[in-house]
């Protein structure tokens, strides 16, 4: 005798529908909660009075948990390429965020040679943080910044940072 | 029901009898095998200890930023009786599990059983193998040195080359944009909890799949596993070519088992520092990357394939992905499908060997400067160990399965 088997059809459908929805909104409540947190996302801006910093002088400041290297040129650095540096008055700053675009190690400032080098894999960048040798792909990085007299506020959008080329960008 | 008053209370209500029989004294294992054979049995005791050993570091460990390095360091290395003693224990059984796995792997790429019907016993295997890696890595994060740190940062980093969403993953993983807190809790609870109950999963995996074609032996030889048991079984054990897995085999195993055990903890004793980088034991620094950062000796091959095209960040990383999964597909890429060992097969014992030289190759260089000559090394053995793979194993294997 046949079995009517289109009552288990409905029940195996009904509970497919139901595991498919569940298990999509488990999987997305999941992943959401890996997302970073309001309070990370809403990290402050970074100001940095320029005024006090001699030729050749490095800055480290940290900027939402990065290291940025902020470097007062002197005339006999090389000139930046793609008007990669910020300029403010007479005075030229190299402003970048120290992670190497490789792997994300931080570069160390070479005075003598005037670059920056990665200890990791080898990567070289000059010293407006334009890559010269090795594995990194691209310039360091530059941060959102606008200026505002002698400081330099690092996390918003000033006309300076717009006008960069995209590449150079975050 | 009407219980079996013959049998004892709980072999009436469990049938202890016919489990024995099926998982112990009855399953049969070929003769014809070595003491390579018993690394197995090494490798689920190693776990077993760094399941124990780790439970008693969880007592203490701390996973937030803040406290982590303390607790690790101070609280469980100097405060808690026999802190150290787990923590040795843990590091060096993490270290040195990593060697017993290469062995067992190398193992079965020696005799080919990893072919001819036993190609989810690899599989599962490598599954295992990925799954380790990825445990080492989130339990090498927990002590928040600065080797933990950066290992954190540069791994995650590579999740950065994916076209499209990369950028937007590595801060997804990380819960933050650098290696932060967020990182270090969700890795923890990855470490002790999450991999540990997939790692077991795919154990079961691994063992029910040599179940089916049954293990290999040193000459490849197919057995009637079924004719021989009964052989064995009707009193004639001397000729079968079979014993069983109880007491037969694990009283071997165990036997290889006990010298390693003194090999282990030889090391756990007077020798646990190979398996604790010194950097780690400065806290961990966002704002400073140690000058020189390698990973932990098992990951070497791997990176050194990473870093090897040193001209090409994205050449790097696709090599390296390809490193990663190659291993997967060995059954495929050996095109002779009979099962032998490698030194009845002239050309893949010159392969075997030439693939353990360039990945010891890999490994030496993986942990020297990756500067100069390095460099050039490194790129030379960085091809030759996908050339090996890809190029010549299918190559080879088909010359040998013309020859027969």
């Amino acid at each position: 005798m046949a079995v009517d088997e289109s009552k288990r059809d409905f029940l195996l459908a009904a509970l497919g529908t139901f595991a498919g929805i569940g298990g999509a909104a488990a999987a997305y409540s999941m992943v959401k909660t890996w997302d970073p947190l309001p309070s990370v996302i809403a990290a402050g801006v970074t100001t940095v009075d320029v005024s006090s910093m001699q030729g050749g002088e490095l800055r480290t400041v940290e900027f939402r948990g990065k290291p940025v290297y902020i470097l007062k040129k002197t005339p006999d650095m090389a000139p930046a390429k793609n008007k990669s540096t910020v300029k403010i008055g007479s005075d030229e700053f190299v402003v970048v965020i120290a992670i190497c675009t490789h792997l994300g190690c931080i570069p160390a400032y070479v005075s003598e040679t005037k670059q920056f080098k990665c200890a990791c894999h080898g990567g070289e960048f000059d010293v407006n943080g334009a890559n010269t040798f090795g594995p990194p792909p691209k310039p360091l990085v530059i941060p959102p910044f606008k200026i505002e007299g002698n400081k330099i506020l690092l996390g918003e959008e000033g006309e300076e940072y717009k006008k960069l080329a995209p590449e150079l960008k975050a | 029901m009407a219980i079996d008053n013959n049998k004892s209370w709980i072999d009436a209500r469990l049938n202890t009898t016919m489990l024995t029989k099926v998982m112990m004294t009855e399953y049969w294992i070929p003769k014809n095998i070595n003491f390579l054979w018993s690394f197995g049995v090494v490798l689920a005791t190693l776990f077993t200890l760094l399941i124990v050993s780790g439970m008693f570091l969880l007592m203490y460990y701390k996973p937030d930023t803040m406290l982590a390095f303390d607790s690790v360091n101070r609280v469980i290395m100097q405060e808690v009786a026999y802190g150290w003693l787990w923590r040795h224990m843990h590091a060096v059984a993490a270290s040195v599990i990593f060697l017993v796995i290469y062995i067992h792997m190398f193992v079965a790429i020696y005799y080919g059983s990893y072919k001819g019907g036993r190609e989810m016993i690899w599989i599962s295997g490598m599954l295992l193998f990925v799954t380790f890696s990825a445990e080492g890595f989130s339990g090498y994060m927990l002590p928040w040195g600065q080797m933990s740190y950066w290992a954190a940062q540069v791994i995650t980093n590579l999740f950065g080359g994916i076209p499209f969403i990369g950028a937007d993953l590595v801060i997804w993983i990380r819960g933050n944009y650098v290696v932060a807190d967020a990182t270090l809790t969700r890795f923890f609870a990855l470490h002790v909890v999450i991999l540990p109950l997939i790692i077991m999963g795919i154990v079961v995996l691994h063992f029910y799949s040599l179940r089916i074609p049954h293990v290999n032996n040193q000459e490849g030889e197919e057995i009637d596993f079924e004719a021989e048991a009964e052989k064995f079984k009707a009193g004639d054990k001397k000729s079968s070519k079979v014993m069983p897995f109880w007491p037969t085999f694990l009283a071997e195993d165990f036997f290889v088992l006990s010298g390693f055990m003194i090999f282990f903890f030889y090391l756990v004793f007077f020798h646990y520092s190979f398996a604790m980088d010194p950097i780690n034991f400065i806290p961990a620094d966002s704002m400073k990357t140690p000058p020189h950062i390698y990973p932990e000796w098992y990951f070497l091959w791997s990176y050194e394939v990473l870093r090897g095209f040193f001209f090409s960040a994205n050449l790097g990383l696709i090599a390296f992905g390809i490193a990663n999964v190659i291993f997967f597909v060995l059954p495929w890429l050996d095109r002779d499908p009979s099962v032998k060992p490698a030194h009845k097969r002239p050309l893949f014992r010159v392969w075997f060997w030439a693939l353990i030289f360039v990945m010891i190759g890999l490994t030496v260089y993986g942990k020297l400067p990756p500067t100069g000559i390095n460099a050039w090394i490194g790129f030379v053995f960085s091809v030759s160990f996908l050339a090996l793979l890809l190029v010549v194993l299918p190559l080879i294997s088909k010359i040998e399965r013309k020859r027969g």
